[in-house]
């Protein structure tokens, strides 16, 4: 098979997965000639992915809730609750970050494994019951802001987290060099990790693809991780957000592919009965995947707070359905079973690029809507077509 | 000079230049009863697809003449309007809706805009009766048996004009005495002139019902047998089916000393809490090491449950009395924990809730027992595809790969992989619960070879099957079951298929 021809196999029994990567490229492709480059601008891709941090870690969340055949409506008011939780815990009473945010992680895994709880012990349906927590915990917001109205935090060490960067170290020529190493550190681990996955195959004595096409995506690989570095290291290098959502893709990536967890959270969703026969316990699996979906509700709280370096009365309206949206975007099927967390932060950042983009051109908000609704649209006839063609 | 209803002449039909069908030729005579045989994947519901329009003109090389004219279907409705009607295994029945509603559903009868219901009741009697079915018009079809539903099915097809009729497989889900009535049924709408094809596995309905049969193998016609010549026969059937022959269809095993008792149920009663009433009643159930032990009864006479309650489902079945395994009392509290003291279910609905069907056959075989290929909780995945492979081996699982997604394999493989993935968990006592429902002679050879290695191996099995045959020929032992108890218990030796009807039907 020559090389080509073995490309345009991979390309064609993968267009599912590469659809999405694909689809970014030509939205980013677009407003970078439409803005003349000002899209691509450091600025612009570091405010971007900033303002995609706290819905991507909801859409982590989201996918694997969706995997398992449920929804959760809850979270948007949850993390603005436990925003203003965290607001309160810094003014109010003055305690530490460092004490604060474990406090509020731990408050959501809670109020996550109540609506599991509500799901699986009970069998309410989870539409049902996270609607209930919506109008919850949207009243618990709003009480808890009631005498104060917006809470102003002025922790410079949490508001770091929203709009912070890890610090540069040294300057070189304007970039900022330890952004830069970890870039270089990123593409080592990378290569390494491919290359040992490479290696233990051949030692099992299975099918690896040629090696020119390994190279290639080595090299393709590493080159879009350095110049994502690049572009950042020229603005102020990695936000906080930025290294708080690559940490969770790397954690829950790992989680979900790699661990016995993972495969029981996809079989669950997949067919629970034969998952219960098969001696997997779906009540304990339905609770931790509400309990992750809390806590990471818990982390959106945080991001989002910190970024507004404050807690308002309207935090969290609607980030369930950009959560939603997100993960739909990033390949997740309704069906159950199906999706991957690499697919939500993908579909979180197609959908701030189009936000971003838009806001470039000045585009107007009602045209915004229509449009991200067509992209979603287009994102799921997409995924339901490429299905049919494989069935 | 031959009155053909019905000639597919030269039928070639492609999937991505693997040929499904190669060259069919098939021919009807009007008013016969015609059995089309073959292995599973050996072309029989493609040539069907293709008949009723599922796969339309201009997507198969070939003629279809029906009624003496060629047909070009471009959809299923074409094949409806020319009288050609399909029941399929899986029956296409609202189970909320009453029978009158079913059977004149997509057909209903109308007064001006609106549907006359009263007209429909009316009919629907009608057609119940001359399917011979005995049920209130307004009963709900999900009140009624497996077996009943199938007389339904058949009555809402009389109910539009049917020339010819077509079953694929209509006697796999039934028990015997259902499958009777149905062959009497088909007998009787033959002599009405009602022309019927009908697929099907079991060998003995074939030569009890059918006038001629065609076998297909690999996309390929074989041969046409005509009951009226005497051509019909067991061994004949078999030898054209897989193309050697199998002197028995239960392979031979040595005999061999059991060892000790492994599993002994004392007064076992199983409780099922949605249905709230008792679905096994005072069990008492032995089974030795290397043992087969069939468990025969009826539908609904409580053999699933028996084994679903011994599973450790608690939730679903409350049970009382005593459990022991390898002498020791067990009390589950999850199917997990009857998984580690050595039992494993394979169950009888493989698509329902025994496959991850969207998942692909590695990930299947391993999903039961992922400690086996992990480390304090990571995956080893390369471990996986090693034992994916292996059992792929040993299972003789025919697949172009590991990654293929289980749903898209035929039946017999599906029932490999559902065997090997709790074969990997180290069972052993090994509950089958219809092994070979719905697959072909060819697989189901292997199965119970497959059986008698394990047995070999010190493996105790129990096997639930409604096939007699099969419960005969494979067990050592029979426990019969009716309404939730146990009537009987039988050994190989002196067993005849109406010693065990009797005791289920008491």
């Amino acid at each position: 098979m020559s090389i080509f021809n073995e490309a345009r196999f991979l390309i064609k029994t993968n267009i599912r997965d590469y659809g999405m990567y694909i689809a970014l490229f030509v939205i980013m492709l677009t407003f970078s000639v439409l803005t003349d480059g000002l899209f691509m601008s450091s600025r612009n891709i570091s405010n971007l992915l900033d303002s995609a941090g706290y819905i991507a870690v909801l859409a982590v969340g989201m996918t694997l809730i969706i995997v398992i055949r449920h929804i959760d409506l809850s979270v948007g008011f949850v993390a603005g609750f436990l925003g203003a939780v965290a607001a309160i815990f810094l003014t109010q009473m003055g305690l530490s970050v460092w004490i604060v945010i474990p406090i509020v992680l731990v408050f959501g895994i809670i109020i996550g494994l109540f609506n599991g709880f509500l799901v699986a012990k009970i069998g309410i349906p989870s539409f049902v019951a996270t609607l209930a927590g919506m109008l919850i915990f949207r009243g618990a917001l709003l009480n808890v802001t009631e005498s104060t109205g917006t809470i102003i935090v002025n922790d410079d060490l949490f508001n770091a987290l929203g709009n912070g960067f890890i610090p540069s170290l040294v300057e070189v020529n304007g970039l900022h060099l330890l952004s830069v190493l970890v870039g270089v550190v990123g593409i080592a681990l990378y290569i390494y990790s491919e290359l040992s996955t490479r290696r233990n195959k051949v030692k099992y004595g299975f099918d690896v693809i040629s090696l020119p096409i390994f190279i290639l995506k080595l090299v393709f690989v590493s080159f879009i991780i350095g110049y994502i570095t690049w572009v950042l290291a020229g603005y102020n290098g990695f936000s906080w957000t930025v290294v708080i959502m690559l940490l969770v893709v790397v954690i829950y990536h790992f989680l979900s592919t790699k661990t016995v967890l993972g495969r029981n959270i996809y079989a669950v969703g997949s067919n629970p009965e034969a998952a219960h026969l098969s001696g997997i316990n779906v009540t304990k699996i339905t609770m931790i995947v509400f309990g992750s979906m809390g806590m990471l509700a818990a982390l959106s709280g945080i991001l989002f707070t910190a970024r507004l370096q404050s807690a308002t009365t309207t935090a969290g309206t609607l980030f369930e359905l950009d959560a939603i949206a997100a993960a739909y975007v990033g390949g997740v099927s309704s069906a159950g079973g199906v999706g991957k967390v690499t697919g939500a932060i993908i579909g979180a950042i197609v959908m701030a690029s189009l936000s971003s983009g838009m806001n470039l051109l000045g585009v107007g908000i009602s045209y915004q809507y229509m449009i991200r609704g067509g992209v979603l649209a287009a994102a799921v006839i997409f995924d339901v077509m490429t299905r049919k063609q494989r069935a | 000079m031959s009155d053909y209803i019905l000639e597919m002449n030269g039928i070639t039909k492609e999937f991505s230049g693997i040929k499904a069908l190669d060259d069919v030729n098939f021919k009807v005579e009007r008013g016969e009863i015609h059995c089309l045989i073959g292995e599973n994947g050996a072309g029989k519901s493609t040539l069907m697809k293709v008949l009723s329009g599922v796969y339309p003109y201009g997507t198969y090389d070939g003629d279809i003449v029906f009624e003496g004219e060629i047909q070009r279907f471009n959809e299923i409705n074409d094949s409806v309007k020319a009288g050609i009607a399909i029941i399929y295994q899986e029956l296409a029945l609202f189970p909320d809706l009453t029978v009158y509603e079913n059977i004149f559903a997509g057909n209903e009868i109308r007064k001006g805009p609106f549907v006359d219901w009263n007209e429909t009741i009316v009919q629907s009697a009608k057609m119940l009766k001359k399917v011979k079915l005995n049920v209130d018009p307004e009963t709900l079809i999900k009140d009624l048996g497996v077996g009943k539903q199938q007389l339904v099915e058949i009555a809402k097809t009389l109910s539009k004009e049917v020339k010819l009729l077509i079953l694929d497989e209509p006697t796999a889900a039934l028990n015997e005495n259902d499958s009777e009535n149905l062959l009497e049924l088909l007998k009787e709408l033959r002599s009405q002139g009602i022309t019927c094809i009908m697929i099907s596995h079991k060998l003995k309905e074939v030569i009890s019902i059918a006038d001629k049969a065609t076998i297909l193998r690999d996309g390929k016609t074989i041969v046409t047998l005509d009951a009226h010549k005497g051509e019909i026969s067991e061994s004949v059937i078999i030898k054209n089916m897989v193309g050697r022959e199998i002197a028995d269809i239960y392979p031979k095993r040595l005999d061999h000393q059991f060892g000790e008792t492994v599993l002994e149920l004392n007064d076992w009663s199983a409780y099922d809490t949605q249905l709230g009433r008792h679905v096994v009643k005072k069990a008492n159930v032995q089974v030795k090491q290397g043992e087969i032990v069939g468990i025969a009864g009826l539908m609904g006479s409580g053999r699933t449950e028996l084994a679903l309650s011994m599973f450790g489902n608690p939730k679903k079945y409350k049970v009382e009395g005593d459990m022991q395994v390898n002498g020791q009392k067990v009390q589950f509290k999850h199917t997990s924990d009857a998984i580690k003291a050595g039992i494993a279910y394979v169950t009888e609905d493989r698509k329902g809730n025994g496959l991850f069907l969207i998942n692909d056959i590695k990930n299947n075989i391993t999903a039961a027992h992922l400690k086996g290929i992990s480390q304090s909780g990571v995956l080893n995945l390369n471990e996986e595809v090693k034992v994916g492979s292996e059992y792929r081996k040993s299972m003789h699982i025919k697949t172009s790969s590991l990654e293929l997604a289980v749903g898209k394999l035929s039946g017999g493989n599906q029932q490999k992989v559902s065997l090997g993935k709790w074969l990997f968990t180290g069972p052993k006592i090994l509950i089958l619960d219809e092994p070979t429902r719905g697959i072909d002679v060819g697989a189901k050879f292997e199965i119970y070879t497959i059986m008698n290695e394990l047995i070999k191996q010190g493996m105790s099995i129990i096997m639930i099957s409604s096939e007699l045959n099969e419960i005969i020929g494979m067990s050592d032992r029979i426990y019969v079951m009716a309404e939730g108890a146990i009537t009987g218990e039988l050994s190989r030796e002196n067993t005849t298929q109406e010693a065990i009807m009797e005791l289920a039907t008491q």
